[in-house]
């Protein structure tokens, strides 16, 4: 059995009983003050925040340690390149250079330049976790309409949350299809050369995809049967009136975002330059 | 007189991708209240019919239609899918399919959702309509927790949860098992009875619709209606067997005996056929009959000993599982939904390693043999043919596996070409796969396992689906095989299969080894039919109700005299 990566499971913390609106709208705000601010005071109390929610949610970290991996991989490459593509984008923006370090050529490390670095690492862990929660602790059914309720379409809303419905069932397909497969010969493992595997690969896709449209096929059928997309606005089964609670985190996460911005650019630029 | 719900005048439609009109000159009136069956085989037209009062035809199939359609009074050509759903609530086969919700509730709210109902309301209807299928205890199980009678269920509230006063099936039983199959003839039924609503049924499996009664059959042959009658005077006119449409068996076996059935005994049911007139020629055809000859020990080519396997090794699928395979046997292998039937496939091919016991072919250990050298000498058939045909041409097709093996190029071709001839495919091998009918795109896939000579095929549903008449052509094809030698493991709920087919059958439940027996005594065996989620058969009622004992011995002699007529 494949394992159960990115899925929702009710642990029953306080974040997850928040309504899914709730959690949209404070990770969007969230996330935009994240990534305009490279106000080092505020990206930190932000982490703080941030990391305690998510400490908070009881999230297994099983669930999500796959996508953090990759996550921390992204990031890694992300500051090499920035370091390579532009080694002095802190001196431009913070205009002093201490150099600590010259490495060959135009490369040598400078404070601006490891303090500019750090800045963009901190805006990564300020956004990732409120990301991961969204994600994790909403309800698959509550998705759809919380993305419908803060202005999608419901018919795109309900496409991505179809797509979640289908997806273990085509995992399955897939390994259905991939074993039968190999019983004729298709080999995808190691032991095949790389140009075969391709191919072999392509042996497998076919059926899968066919598999897929004719399930599409079905599905968009019975959806017209029922009445999808008859009218501009629908109701949702799985809609919740916002409580108490989750006006207070929209509440707090809108002022904590404005307070980020009105930090941040108080004077004049996005950056807190502590060089000067 | 009731108000005619449905009235089809003169009723011709042609799908825009077809040279020909799929249905013709179709005059057929429905009126409220009434439960009808549509029958018919594969491409009869019988399907178009449910598309065209449902509105997917033409609407998502498109399509031209001349003639008049009215929907409860009212021509249907104004009328969209969604409109028409007001008045017709659908049922589709594969419950798998048109589930859209993520769960129970979200699924059968969904009519609800999309036209706006307030929550409060749409809460209370929802559960309202679960209710009334008696399926109130899942409202939040998820799709993957639910089988395939539950999911069935689940659509059926959704049906009924927008109030439509018409409630159509299209194959309700194609991919249930007998008893949840029964189960759901029964909860229509009951429908039926309690709220009056009107009911129609397109399906060919005829004996198990027949379980509950329906007021009118409607035959449907190459697009036209052939006829229109009560179910006991159809099944007295002999018209079922001449339109390829399988009869009930304890008709069949009445016939054999001579009796006279009329619509005066009630032959629909087996329960409460009328039998006094033909005890007596039943049970003279029954002794007239040769015992069933004790089928000769095979010597045993597959053996599996001690199996237990399972994904969570806390959670084992099979347990201890022993069984063996004779040389040139056909086995059936039988259980409900989960109880470890494809696992134990699975394993037999290598897909899977067994936590313990041990599987040996001719006496040999395969468990240090990879999948492929398996698949040397065990073919493994999907149930579904379009999850294994991977190349374009049906040539390539079957010529795959031995390509990727390295044969030589001009062996290839003889064992393609030979395999092709085998299969009855040889005429079509320079033709696309897509271009294929469903049979044949089926045998393909058993071609492209064929050629690899295999000492042994195990073939999952390989009748799932199919009419009486491609069914019939597929066991044929089988048997051929089987008569060349060929040993056959069949995964299969189809209790006509394993009766017709089967020399033995091994029943799983939870993951062990339940019954192993003859299919005759396994479907006579009330605790092990239960178990394994198939129902008695009518054939076993009959051999009660005239007092034969045993009654698989019955049933045995039946199946031998069903099998001299047909051929």
């Amino acid at each position: 059995m494949p394992p159960k990566l990115l899925s929702y499971s009710d642990v029953g913390s306080p974040v997850h009983r928040l309504n899914g609106v709730t959690k949209l709208i404070a990770f969007l705000l969230f996330s935009i003050a994240g990534m305009v601010s490279y106000d080092t005071r505020c990206l930190l109390v932000m982490l703080v925040i941030s990391l305690s929610v998510f400490y908070i949610s009881k999230v297994p970290f099983k669930q999500y340690s796959f996508v953090l991996y990759l996550i921390l991989i992204f990031s890694a490459l992300n500051q090499l390149a920035i370091f390579l593509f532009s080694p002095e984008q802190g001196v431009q923006i913070y205009g002093t250079r201490h150099e600590l370090l010259h490495i060959a050529g135009r490369y040598s490390l400078t404070s601006e330049q490891l303090f500019y670095q750090f800045n963009v690492l901190l805006k990564f862990a300020v956004v990732v976790p409120p990301a991961l929660l969204f994600l994790l602790a909403t309800e698959p059914s509550e998705f759809a309409s919380s993305l419908n309720r803060v202005g999608v379409s419901y018919k795109v809303a309900y496409a991505i949350s179809l797509t979640m419905r289908y997806i273990p069932d085509v995992q399955q397909e897939y390994v259905n299809i991939s074993t039968a497969a190999q019983a004729r010969g298709i080999d995808l493992s190691k032991k095949e050369k790389l140009g075969r595997r391709v191919k072999n690969m392509a042996a497998i896709l076919l059926p899968l995809v066919l598999a897929t449209l004719e399930r599409i096929e079905k599905v968009s059928a019975a959806l017209e049967l029922r009445g999808f997309g008859r009218k501009r606005k629908r109701t949702w089964y799985r809609s919740r009136p916002l409580t108490k609670r989750d006006t207070l985190v929209i509440a707090g996460a809108v002022l904590i975002s404005a307070a980020v911005l009105v930090i941040t650019f108080w004077d004049g630029s996005r950056f807190y330059n502590p060089f000067v | 007189m009731k108000k005619p719900v449905i009235e089809f005048d003169q009723f011709t439609f042609q799908y825009r991708a077809q040279s020909e009109p799929t249905l013709r000159d179709i005059n057929l009136t429905i009126h409220e209240g009434e439960k009808v069956l549509i029958v018919g085989p594969s491409g009869s037209g019988k399907s178009t019919l449910a598309h065209c009062i449902n509105g997917l035809a033409p609407h998502f199939y498109p399509g031209e239609h001349s003639g008049v359609l009215k929907i409860m009074g009212a021509d249907s050509k104004g009328m969209g899918i969604a409109e028409l759903s007001d008045f017709i609530g659908t049922v589709m086969q594969d419950p798998d399919g048109q589930f859209v919700g993520l769960t129970v509730a979200e699924d059968i709210a969904f009519k609800l959702e999309n036209d706006g109902v307030p929550h409060a309301e749409m809460i209370r209807r929802v559960q309202e309509a679960a209710a009334e299928v008696e399926f109130s205890d899942f409202l939040d199980a998820s799709p993957q927790e639910l089988s395939g009678g539950q999911k069935q269920k689940t659509t059926l509230a959704g049906g009924l949860v927008g109030g439509a006063p018409i409630l159509l099936f299209d194959e309700p039983l194609a991919s249930l098992d007998p008893h949840a199959g029964r189960a759901t003839v029964e909860l229509i039924d009951r429908l039926h009875r309690e709220s009056g609503r009107t009911i129609m049924i397109v399906e060919h499996r005829l004996e198990e619709v027949l379980h509950c009664p329906v007021d009118r059959i409607i035959v449907i042959e190459e697009g036209r209606i052939v006829a229109d009658l009560p179910p006991d005077e159809l099944l007295c006119s002999g018209l079922l067997r001449e339109k390829g449409i399988r009869e009930p068996l304890h008709l069949s076996a009445m016939r054999y005996a001579g009796c006279a059935v009329t619509p005066e005994i009630g032959p629909r049911s087996v329960e409460s056929v009328d039998l006094e007139g033909c005890t007596e020629q039943l049970i003279r055809w029954h002794e007239a009959n040769l015992a069933s000859p004790k089928s000769d020990v095979k010597q045993p080519l597959l053996e599996l000993e001690g199996i237990t396997f399972g994904y969570d090794p806390a959670k084992p699928v099979l347990q201890d599982v022993s069984l063996s395979v004779g040389r040139g046997e056909i086995l059936c292998i039988a259980g409900r939904n989960g109880a470890g039937k494809s696992t134990i496939s699975r394993l037999i091919c290598g897909f899977h390693k067994p936590s313990s016991g041990s599987i040996r072919l001719n006496g040999r250990d395969l468990s240090r043999d990879t999948i492929r050298e398996r698949a040397d000498v065990i073919g493994f058939v999907m149930q579904n043919p379009n999850h294994m045909l991977s190349k374009p041409l049906l040539y390539d097709e079957v010529a795959l596996g031995l390509v990727n093996r390295g044969v030589p190029e001009a062996e290839i071709r003889d064992r393609v070409n030979e395999t092709l001839r085998v299969c009855g495919l040889y005429p079509f091998r320079s033709w696309p796969v897509s271009a294929l009918s469903y049979g044949q795109k089926k045998r393909a896939t058993i071609a492209s396992i064929l050629v690899l000579r295999p000492e042994i095929l195990i073939l999952d549903e390989p009748t799932a689906g199919q009419d009486f008449r491609h069914y019939n052509e597929m066991m044929k094809f089988l048997m051929e095989l089987n008569s060349q030698g060929m040993t056959l493991i069949l995964i299969t709920h189809d209790m006509h299969l394993m009766l017709e087919y089967g020399q033995r059958t091994v029943v799983l439940a939870e993951g062990r080894k339940l019954a192993d027996d003859t299919p005759a005594r396994i479907l006579g065996n009330a605790q092990v039919v239960e178990e394994a989620h198939l129902h008695e058969t009518s054939l076993h009622i009959l051999a009660r109700r005239i007092g034969v004992q045993p009654e698989d011995e019955f049933v045995s002699r039946f199946i031998r005299s069903d099998r001299r007529m047909m051929n």
